[in-house]
Formats: structure tokens, sequence, C-alpha cells
């Protein structure tokens, strides 16, 4: 699968001009509100049609304006998963799951359907209606009828946006298994750090109408300039890990990093499992020399690679632990009273308890994001 | 000795006319009724609000000079009457034809304001999401828009009806008064007031009239009522 997207288009006084490419997989369109993030995706579904631009699925031209190319919105078969849901309130859950059946040219038959209500987990709802559905049912049913059209493309438009964090955790792991088992690209557009950070394989970011950066995640999120441009407090870089063993004796789980291992609360995870951990800023610590007695278990040893733009009391600053990206926030005295400057070797320290389950990308059984406070007070 | 309850056979005659005129006033102006709130609510064309005034017309003009209008233009002398006479073979004047014909403009606004009003407050972003699933623009307007529009249908068809059984006005002044033929509910007690010693009869057909009315208006309630509970309205 390959996606090809080229918009510029004027909308009133905000003009949209991006262009970006994914190879499949799930592309996070990150950024704040009005970035344009769903007007990128409107134009991918067709739904709005740009002043200029391209795109292209798989090879299939789907907008090309300089050739007068338009494919209308019920020919495309693009999937589109609203961030209100927007089922149809008239029919049952069943027949707003089949509703595109009609129109996929090569639907296989119930035991598809059996598929899809299976791994969104609707078994029980089909003979609903949406209003006696929650909102988190609605967003899998949503999930399901796209599917179900058997589209070449799944948009997604923060479809967690209008849920609550038990709600979020209980939709994340369809997305994965999409993602994962459907294997169908998905463009997926969020204001959230944390969602993309789990989800995605490719991430652009959008910062008034222009592609801010695009790229790896882990690459992208280390890069210091962007946490003001997507408008993120939450700071914080991807570590690529894997179960290196167990901790039995305290329920510890050790992860191996290229830069080191981390000890982080259990995690039921086979030896050998890749996860990926976002560390936040504010949970690193810096120290000039290996700390001793010293409560903190996890220290990894880099250098100072990049100090962020001081605005206000606090900077960020980038190590690089042999390799891996690991972001620090600091207040600039700080900075200052250390010292610190690009190639300083330096130690960061990460308390255990500061891997939340906010922290692992991956799939977590049973993983709830509810869980998140009590494990980080733990 | 006639009594309360008893109805004559002429006044029952009336009464079966006025029915029967007010369901094909309703029955007939629906299609036109629908597609005419289309446009109003979505088409952008020129000469649109020239077309809202001419719809509206009958709710603002005093009903014999509708009538009159009508008999200009539907008479047995007029184009339009000539026209259909010719090609369908459908007579309106001096008919139960032209009775309900008068009837259904005169209700039509009516209908095409009960209509518009719920297209204007569907959910566009419903039909979109249709379009994302591989709908046309006709299927999502009988699968999507329809449905959620039932509710104004009904009450724009109820809101026809009962203007027809109410139509004086321009049915007089289009078809006249022709026992059995043009004479409903309304004219019929005109008439009998006319006459001495109608008071009784009139006061018959004006019981019958509240009895309809009152059923029309438990029908519509009803039938909005399983339209909403069915998710048309959420």
């Amino acid at each position: 699968m390959t996606l090809s997207v080229t918009i510029d288009h004027r909308l009133g006084n905000f003009r949209l001009d991006i262009a970006f490419e994914s190879a499949g997989g799930l592309t996070a369109l990150f950024g704040r509100s009005g970035a344009g993030k769903t007007s990128v995706i409107n134009a991918i579904a067709g739904l709005i049609q740009p002043d200029n631009g391209r795109i292209v699925v798989d090879g299939t031209v789907l907008t090309d304006t300089r050739n007068r190319v338009f494919v209308p919105v019920h020919r495309r078969r693009v999937g589109y998963v609203f961030q209100e849901g927007r089922l149809f309130p008239h029919l049952t859950v069943r027949r707003n799951l089949v509703y595109g059946r009609r129109f996929a040219p090569d639907a296989g038959g119930m035991a598809e359907i059996d598929q899809v209500v299976g791994l969104l987990g609707i078994g029980g709802l089909l003979s609903r209606r949406p209003i006696h559905l929650s909102g988190g049912e609605k967003q899998r049913v949503a999930i399901g009828r796209a599917l179900l059209a058997r589209p070449r493309l799944l948009v997604m438009d923060e479809p967690l946006a209008s849920l609550d964090e038990p709600r979020k955790a209980e939709i994340m792991p369809y997305i994965e298994r999409l993602r994962d088992e459907m294997r169908i690209p998905i463009v997926y557009v969020s204001h959230s750090i944390a969602e993309v950070a789990r989800l995605a394989n490719n991430l652009v970011v959008l910062a008034d109408g222009r592609v801010a950066a695009s790229g790896a995640p882990a690459a992208v999120m280390s890069r210091l300039d962007l946490f003001p441009l997507a408008g993120q407090p939450e700071a914080g870089a991807m570590l690529a890990t894997t179960i290196a063993g167990e901790d039995a004796r305290f329920g510890l789980t050790v992860l191996r990093t290229a830069a080191g291992e981390l000890r982080v609360p259990h995690l039921d995870l086979a030896v050998g499992t890749a996860l990926r951990v976002r560390i936040r800023a504010r949970d690193v610590m810096i120290a000039l020399v290996r700390p001793e007695g010293l409560s903190a278990l996890n220290v990894l040893p880099g250098t100072v690679a990049e100090i962020g733009a001081a605005d206000g009391p606090v900077v960020e600053i980038r190590l690089d632990c042999a390799g891996e990206p690991l972001i620090a926030r600091l207040t600039r005295r700080s900075i200052e009273t250390l010292g610190l400057l690009p190639g300083r070797p330096v130690y960061a320290v990460i308390k255990s308890i500061a891997f939340d389950s906010h922290a692992f990308a991956g799939t977590l059984p049973g993983g709830g994001g509810g869980a998140d406070a009590d494990m980080m007070l733990g | 000795m006639s009594s309360l309850f008893a109805l004559s056979p002429d006044e029952l005659t009336a009464v079966r006319l006025s029915l029967w005129v007010a369901l094909w006033a309703m029955a007939a102006s629906l299609p036109f009724g629908l597609g005419v709130a289309v446009l109003l609510a979505r088409g952008r064309f020129w000469g649109k609000s020239l077309l809202n005034a001419i719809v509206h017309l009958p709710l603002v003009m005093p009903p014999v000079v509708t009538g009159f209008i009508l008999l200009l233009l539907f008479g047995r002398r007029g184009p339009l009457g000539r026209f259909f006479a010719d090609t369908f073979g459908i007579v309106f004047a001096f008919r139960w034809t032209g009775a309900a014909l008068a009837s259904a403009v005169m209700g039509f606004p009516l209908m095409v304001r009960a209509i518009r009003l719920s297209l204007d407050a569907v959910d566009r972003r419903l039909e979109d999401a249709a379009a994302t699933l591989g709908a046309n623009a006709a299927w999502v307007f009988v699968t999507v828009t329809l449905p959620l529009i039932l509710p104004g249908i009904v009450a724009g068809m109820i809101l026809s009806f009962a203007r027809s059984l109410g139509e004086f006005g321009a049915t007089i002044t289009f078809v006249s008064n022709i026992p059995g033929q043009t004479q409903t509910l309304p004219i019929a007690i005109y008439v009998l007031t006319q006459v001495p010693g109608g008071d009784l009869g009139a006061l018959r057909l004006t019981l019958v009239a509240v009895v309809i009315s009152i059923a029309a208006l438990f029908a519509s309630e009803a039938i909005a009522y399983r339209a909403t509970r069915h998710g048309a309205a959420s």
C-alpha cells in the first residue's frame, strides 16, 4: 500500500499546504486543533475538493486537480471513522454494519461480518439501535461499519477524542488489531501524543497548515522543536525495548534497550517481546556522575545532543543514549548549574514507577488506561 | 324525526365526499410536496425565491382568489384544464377532482413547509457518512434522508389532510356547490345554516368534523411518536 498526498487548499484565511507519503501501516496526522488535520483526511475521502492537489492510493488517482480528476466520495472506497461515530440512528447496529456491503465489489459472505464483529467485540449489540450504545460501543460499531465496506484505506478523525480514558483504553487494542491483523492502511488524526506513540508507524506533524515534520515516530518525537508546535505539554521520547527477563523477587520486569537495562513494574509479557516505551521528559533527571545511594533503579548513560530553545524557566534537552533519544525537562537554572552543553556525557535517571500504562506502546494484556493513576502512585 | 346522531343520507354523502377529497388531495400532493421541499431545502438555482413565493401564495391570498385563479387555469376553457382533459382525460371543472385540486393547492404550502423544516434538521454529516460507505446520492436519499424526515412527511400529510377538510372558499369558487360531487362538509354546513330548520343538520356535521379532526390529530401524534421511538430523532 502506498499513499501519496499533496494538498494546497485555502479555507478563508487558513491555508493548507501539505505533502506526505506513506508506505502503509498507521500514519498519524498529529497537531493541535486548527492545524488542518481533518481537512487533510476530508480531502483524502473526497468530502472536500482541494484547490490544488493530488491524492493517490496504491496507484489509483483519487484527486488530481491538474488533470481534472476527482473521484466522487462514494466511489473512492476510503472508509471514514468520524469523531462522533455518525451511526445511522434509524438503523440497528446490524444494519449499520452492513450498510456499505452492497457497494463493496468483493464483499465476502457472513464469515467476514462475523470476523469483524468478533474482532471488535460487538456481537452482543447487533439488534440495538445506536441511541442505546455507549460512546465506546458506538465507535467500535463505526469502525466495523467502515471496515465492512471493504475500504482500500481507512481514515480516522480523532476516533477517541470524545471518549473518557477507560473507553479510550477499550478501543485502542482494536485499532492495533486493524493495523496488525487486518493489515489495513490507516490515516489517523490525533492531537494526543499517547495515542500516536502507541499506534503510529509513521508520524506527520502538522502545524498551521504545513507539515512541520514527518517520519518514524521515535525520530520525530525526539525533536525538541516540535512540542510547542503541536501544543503538547507532555514532551517525551520513545525507546525501542525488548523484554529481557523478570526480577521476580521484587515484581519487576527488566527491559533491554540499546542504552542499557530498565526495570519497570511487572509486565505480563513473554521474554523477547518488543515493546515501545514512552518516557516523559518530566520523569527524567540528569546527573553528571553515575549516582549512588539513590532510590531510582534506572540509570542510562548518554551524552547531551541538543538543548532546546529556552522559553521561560523550563528547557527540554535531548540526550543520545547509545543511539536512542531521551528527552529530559529541566529548569534553565539546572542547565547552567550543571554546565550542560551538547556533547557532554551525563547519566539519565528514571524512576521505575514513572512507567505507567501510557508508556507502553505495545499490546498489554488487560492493560487499561484506567489504571494509570494507580500505577503512578504505586 | 331526526336526532343529533343519525346523519341524513345527504349529510353522509357530504362526509364521505369530504374524506375522499381530502385523502386524494393529500396523496396526490405528496410527491410534489416532497420534490418542492427538497428543491427549496437543498437546491441552488436561479428563481428559488420565486418558487418559494409561488408555493406560499395560497397561504397568503384570499382563498376565493385562489379558487378564481384555479377556475381560470383549470376550468373547462382554461389552458391547463383543456390540457388535462385532452391528455389524461381528467376534468376538474365542477367535479370532485376539482375539489381535490383546490384542497391540494390550499394545503400545499403547509405540506412543503413541514417537510422542508425536517429536511433542514437532518444532520448532513450522516449523508456524508453514507457516501463514504459507497452510497450514491439517490441511495443516500432513500436510505438515510427519507427515513430521517419521515416525521416531517407525516406531519405535512396530516396538515394537508386537515386543511383539505376545512377548505371552503377556493372550492366553492372553483367547483361550486354540487351535492354528491363538490359539496364537501364545510359547504354542506354552510348551506344548512342558510335554510330554515337546517340548524340540527349543521350541528350534526359540525360534530362529525370535530371527531375527524381529533382523530387526525391523534393519528399524527401516534405516527410521530413511533417514528421518534425508532430513533429518527435522537
